[in-house]
């Protein structure tokens, strides 16, 4: 640590973030009452909080009393009528509607815990998720209710499936099935349960390289480290209209598309909808988006459609812009300048962190492809993976760490107690990512220390896309590697060698490819699928995915000296 | 080709157990409405590619010319090997 970090440090603490939310160590501390009703009692209740868009193109706004309101009545439903108790896991698995971001708030508070899950999960995924968190209750739509349905008796805790636009009278809905249209129960009162900084507030479920998906699990404190980097790194400010194009699924899409911009107080933007460059300019351009939160995959996206259709919009609104999710590089950071004259600010952060921790910050000069320097309020490191010693040689590769304690780190990883522990290693919180630091303290990202592979910003587990495909009747065996992508960073490539009496064709492999993805998802669907003999394995029988990545890459694969076969 | 294309999207992207879409036509909107998304796109032109013995070129592949069957069929009409004399 440096002089000019120390100095930074002292002045930017988490403390700030309770000074400003006017909290005090011990007080009660419920996010579902911090982002909507404490605008209403401080005289911001005509504010508008969220202007949602469909994808038909209709405009809907919300006031935080609104959001005060609807929350409320969510609140009110799920704990007198769907005996939502503190604490249950409650999923939330519906499109990005205006329901999900008042159902989030309401199930919070309930003293409730909110599991958001990603929509377009296949029926493998959603089991996966919902049976190790033990989920009591999912609110979703009619469109995702026939997944559920098959999932259902898999799953012995889940007591109610809460429908948002079931048929007037819940005609349709069956045993466990209940329906609720929001608009008809808005409540301006509701007690909101009296959790605390340490209370258990929201589950998040990522991929890892072996075993099921690990859940996350953060406490309504996080708050203090969302609240202050939304208003720090993302610069929010009160006339702002902030626009986050995360799904709240993802981490992404609840730290800073719900929880960051709403304790602030902050207008966001909503979009439900595909992508296309044309609606998304059509986004910014509409409602002078002024504070932009994308992907790196997104901005590639739209460099591949040139720079005609930002010239055909007026986007003088945005002043700011950050990214996250995977690494930015260069070309896409200087697009970025050329395009809408802002340089992208990248930010580093995990499921696990549950805030930003390394960014770079509005007015720090940008090296484009470094993922900036820590957070002031937050301690990074390069460290040796076997030892979590800090690496103090410049431009070393090491695994980025954190020190703990900080407000928003996840508190445990639900039933995995293990795994959780398997994360620190000498006082440190360690990523799993490769990075190095140079001379002037910025970050530079150098790849993942596992087999995880990071598709558009999104983290898919290969084991869990080696399992799905081991369902599939023609398949033996199977590995999933990450494929290098000039677009998505990466994407899935699969490895299959077939049953006796199956034979490779490019109608199985497309069978296989759908396969995955109606039990999985999109994302895990394997791109490109090889078929092969057999599998590289070492001497127990693991499967070798970096000796398959390896040969993939065109690169040695190390010491394969218990490897057997391939 | 539309009624093959709309048949293989609603076997293959849209669930038959779930309700709450308007049916599907020509002219819904895939990418834009989520029921197929930039990942989905990927099977649905290798779809494409094998059932029309063609090849349609990455760059084409855009999020607008798969937006509706109409403009999937324009597209693959498009990559077809002309016939007649």
């Amino acid at each position: 640590m440096n002089l000019h970090d120390a100095r930074r440090r002292r002045r930017l603490s988490w403390e700030q973030a309770k000074r400003d939310l006017g909290y005090r160590d011990g007080d009660p501390l419920n996010l579902g009452r911090l982002c909507a009703d404490r605008h209403v009692d401080e005289g911001r209740g005509e504010r508008v909080a969220l202007i949602h868009e469909d994808h038909e193109g209709q405009v809907r706004r919300y006031t935080f009393r609104d959001l005060m309101e609807l929350s409320n009545g969510w609140a009110r439903f799920l704990s007198d009528q769907a005996s939502v108790c503190q604490l249950d896991r409650v999923c939330l698995f519906l499109d990005r509607t205006p329901e999900l971001y008042a159902a989030f708030l309401g199930i919070l508070k309930t003293g409730a815990i909110a599991e958001p899950l990603f929509p377009v999960f296949g029926e493998d995924a959603l089991t996966a998720r919902m049976l190790d968190s033990g989920a009591a209750a999912v609110i979703t739509s009619r469109r995702h209710l026939g997944k559920l349905r098959r999932t259902r008796s898999r799953l012995p805790d889940l007591r109610t499936v809460v429908v948002v636009d079931a048929e007037p009278g819940g005609q349709g809905l069956r045993q466990g099935e209940m329906a609720f249209r929001m608009e008809d129960h808005r409540d301006a009162r509701f007690s909101a349960a009296a959790t605390h900084a340490e209370s258990p507030s929201v589950l998040h479920y990522t991929s890892g390289t072996t075993g099921a998906p690990k859940g996350a699990l953060h406490v309504h404190g996080s708050v203090f480290a969302q609240y202050l980097t939304s208003k720090v790194v993302l610069d929010i400010r009160d006339d702002d209209v902030y626009w986050c194009t995360a799904d709240p699924g993802w981490v992404t899409g609840t730290s800073y598309g719900i929880i960051g911009p709403w304790s602030l107080g902050a207008t966001q933007v909503v979009l439900d909808g595909g992508f296309s460059s044309e609606r998304w300019y059509g986004t910014i351009e509409r409602h002078r988006v002024s504070v932009w939160y994308t992907a790196p995959t997104a901005i590639r996206m739209l460099m591949k459609d040139g720079l005609d259709p930002v010239r055909r919009r007026d986007l003088s609104s945005l002043r700011h812009a950050c990214s996250v999710g995977e690494p930015l590089n260069p070309e896409a950071v200087r697009w970025g300048r050329e395009a809408f004259g802002l340089w992208f600010h990248d930010t580093f952060w995990q499921t696990e962190t549950g805030a930003i921790v390394v960014t770079n910050l509005p007015g720090m000069p940008v090296k484009p492809g470094s993922m900036g320097r820590p957070f002031p309020a937050v301690e990074a490191a390069i460290v040796e993976p076997g030892t979590g010693v800090p690496i103090a040689e410049a431009g070393r590769v090491g695994l980025l760490a954190i020190r703990p304690p900080w407000p928003s780190l996840m508190r445990a990883y639900w039933n995995n107690t293990a795994a959780y522990y398997g994360k620190f290693l000498n006082g440190w919180y360690v990523s799993g990512d490769r990075a190095s630091v140079d001379d002037d303290g910025y970050f530079w990202f150098c790849g993942r220390d596992d087999d995880v592979i990071n598709t558009a910003g999104h983290l898919v587990g290969p084991f869990e896309v080696e399992s799905a495909l081991l369902e599939h009747p023609a398949v033996a065996e199977s590995a999933a590697i990450g494929k290098p992508d000039p677009v998505s960073l990466e994407v899935v490539k699969a490895f299959v060698a077939l049953r006796p009496g199956f034979e490779a064709s490019e109608e199985l492999e497309l069978d296989i490819m759908n396969f995955v993805r109606k039990r999985l998802s999109p994302l895990a669907m394997p791109q490109e699928i090889a078929f092969v003999d057999r599998l590289p394995k070492t001497g127990s029988g693991k499967i070798l995915r970096r000796m398959l990545r390896a040969r993939e890459l065109g690169q040695s694969a190390g010491d394969l000296s218990t490897m057997d076969g391939g | 080709m539309k009624e093959l294309i709309l048949d293989y999207i609603k076997r293959e992207y849209l669930d038959a157990d779930d309700a709450g879409d308007a049916p599907l036509t020509a002219d819904t909107p895939l990418i834009s409405s989520g029921i197929v998304d930039s990942f989905s796109m990927v099977s649905l032109k290798r779809f494409l590619e094998k059932q029309y013995a063609i090849r349609i070129p990455d760059e084409e592949a855009t999020p607008q010319a798969f937006d509706t069957v109409t403009s999937i069929v324009g597209l693959v009409a498009r990559h077809l090997p002309k016939t007649g004399a």
